[in-house]
């Protein structure tokens, strides 16, 4: 590993140990961590939008035009609406022309609205209602093996699980009775949906773990003592020792204020 | 105080720091744990391995910096396989800082095909993964829903350009590709809301097929659409990662991860136990005091 790269690994983990330290309190090192990823963030997402955006997709397309003839000279003359569009936009920072920002506003809900309520419509409701009323599969009634969603009994289950679950929904009759048994029996289908949500989530918030700690290993303390690398420089062992040494620091200091703090309110409570 | 009162007031930076400690030991010791490899991770496997040569797919690499640790293995096992099966890759990144994370898995897959590498049995050799020829990378546009839309008409209307400036015209590769009716399958490797974009305004009115990778926390809220067909795969977490580079024979990052994942689990279960004994034995004994 080169020195440039080494330096931007370190930044890395030393970034890492910041966010990590939150988990006991909030302290210095984390507040550095955490307004240098939104400032980085916001000025990259700036950046990204000017480049990949307006400059390929506005500018790019006029660009065989003059400015002095307003653009209307390009072959894709067109592309000026929703340039004009954009402008509007920053009437907001006008309170007299406020109003004017209301028009590209309204444009792009338009257009948003009259693309995506059918085909929301078809794909995220009726497709899906098609698939709960599938017709109950008696060749494969047990399937392949246990929990195979190819299987005969998952669409009962489906059917079943989802019926139920909209009656746990349905608050203009008393849940007594059969149907307080499918509302019971729906609330039991909600838990088991959450319970399939909350093991996924502890692998998800796990896995974040344990890249960290696969990052902190193999990209930074290995490289930190690879005597073998050509480019080793013995500023890379410095540097991870005092990232380290950070650290410690912090970690002593907060002790000491600890024990402090327990020696005054014994004295206190004596 | 009763030993459950204890529990159920201990300082959660105790559980932060058992679940670390356990975490580096289990990183740290030497041993494996068996993949189960799933249909509907299986399912993407196949699909693309039964590819022939120069097919094109798709990735979509929607996902940012913070969702890394789950789907950049995913991305790595799926170009890797596509590439030594010498399928050419169209990518986007439709997430904001997903270009980053693209040129990244780019860069590093080319660096890895230069070597020799023998999988499931066959030997594929090195070769050079040459841009524009071999793959395309569009970059990213703002308005994702609008972009994969566009994208159904042509390539060109969101990105006159890839992502290096190149015209999509001077490319080999993309003179051929006009619209989804040019790829074999979109793999949709995501953290957020744009799977469901995908799903409706690509899949929904495209018809082209659509896998998905997908974060954990996401997963379970994505298996109704492969059981009603318009997904055809789902690699869910660091687990459906693990199972795809188990399937391919190419153990990485995510191989090496569930080994950890294990004794984690097995923690976090054990919390919620000692919790739920915690909590009922302190509420029996309130109850105690008060009759």
């Amino acid at each position: 590993m080169e020195l440039g790269q080494y330096l931007w690994t370190s930044l890395g983990a030393f970034l890492t140990l910041s966010v990590f330290s939150f988990l006991y309190k909030d302290n210095p090192m984390y507040k550095f961590a955490e307004h240098l990823f939104v400032g980085v963030s916001a000025g990259y997402f700036v950046i990204i939008l000017w480049h990949d955006g307006l400059v390929t997709n506005l500018f790019g397309r006029l660009a065989d035009g003059h400015i002095y003839k307003l653009w209307l000279d390009s072959t894709k003359w067109w592309y000026i609406f929703p340039g004009i569009l954009g402008l509007m936009m920053f009437t907001r920072f006008s309170h007299k022309w406020s109003w004017v920002s209301r028009w590209p506003v309204a444009f792009y809900i338009g257009i948003a609205t009259g693309l995506s309520i059918p085909l929301e419509m078809s794909n995220r409701v009726n497709r899906q209602l098609y698939a709960m009323m599938e017709p109950v599969n008696w060749d494969s009634f047990m399937g392949s093996g246990w929990l195979d969603m190819g299987a005969g009994y998952s669409d009962i289950i489906v059917f079943v699980g989802t019926v139920s679950a909209l009656i746990y929904f349905y608050f203009s009759k008393a849940h007594t009775g059969v149907f307080g048994g499918a509302a019971k029996l729906g609330i039991w289908t909600l838990m088991i949906g959450f319970g399939a949500s909350f093991g996924f989530t502890v692998m998800a918030r796990i896995s974040l773990l344990i890249n960290r700690i696969q990052f902190l290993d193999k990209n930074w303390k290995r490289n930190s003592f690879d005597f073998t690398n050509e480019n080793f420089n013995p500023l890379y062992q410095a540097l991870f020792w005092l990232i380290i040494l950070i650290f410690l620091v912090y970690a002593v200091s907060e002790f000491l204020k600890y024990l402090k703090n327990k020696n005054a309110s014994s004295v206190k409570s004596a | 105080m009763n030993w459950f009162e204890r529990f159920m007031k201990l300082d959660r930076r105790w559980i932060y720091l058992f679940l670390i400690t356990v975490c580096l030991l289990a990183y740290y010791s030497d041993f494996t744990v068996p993949t189960i490899r799933e249909k509907e991770t299986g399912a993407i496997y196949n699909f693309i391995d039964s590819l022939p040569a120069g097919e094109v797919i798709f990735v979509a690499i929607d996902y940012d910096p913070s969702s890394q640790a789950e789907l950049h293995p995913m991305t790595y096992a799926i170009i890797e396989h596509a590439f030594r099966k010498n399928l050419k890759v169209v990518f986007t990144a439709l997430s904001q800082n997903g270009p980053g994370m693209a040129d990244q898995a780019i860069h590093d897959i080319a660096d890895s095909m230069r070597v020799e590498q023998t999988y499931n049995g066959v030997s594929y050799p090195a070769r050079e993964i040459a841009n524009g020829v071999d793959y395309c990378f569009l970059g990213y546009k703002p308005y994702y829903a609008l972009v994969i839309t566009a994208m159904g008409q042509d390539f060109r209307t969101p990105f006159p350009a890839d992502y290096y400036g190149t015209p999509l015209d001077s490319l080999p590769l993309m003179k051929k590709l006009h619209n989804y009716d040019d790829i074999s399958i979109v793999v949709e490797v995501s953290s957020g809301n744009i799977s469901d974009a995908w799903i409706s305004y690509g899949q929904g009115k495209f018809g082209f097929p659509l896998a998905m990778g997908l974060t954990g926390v996401m997963t379970a809220q994505y298996y109704p659409f492969l059981q009603s067909g318009q997904v055809m795969g789902i690699m869910g977490g660091l687990l459906g990662a693990a199972q795809y580079e188990d399937m391919a024979d190419n153990p990485g990052l995510a191989k090496d991860g569930m080994r950890v994942q294990l004794p984690a689990h097995l923690v976090i279960i054990l919390f919620i136990l000692i919790g739920n004994i915690g909590h009922f034995a302190s509420r029996k004994n309130r109850k105690n005091v008060q009759s």
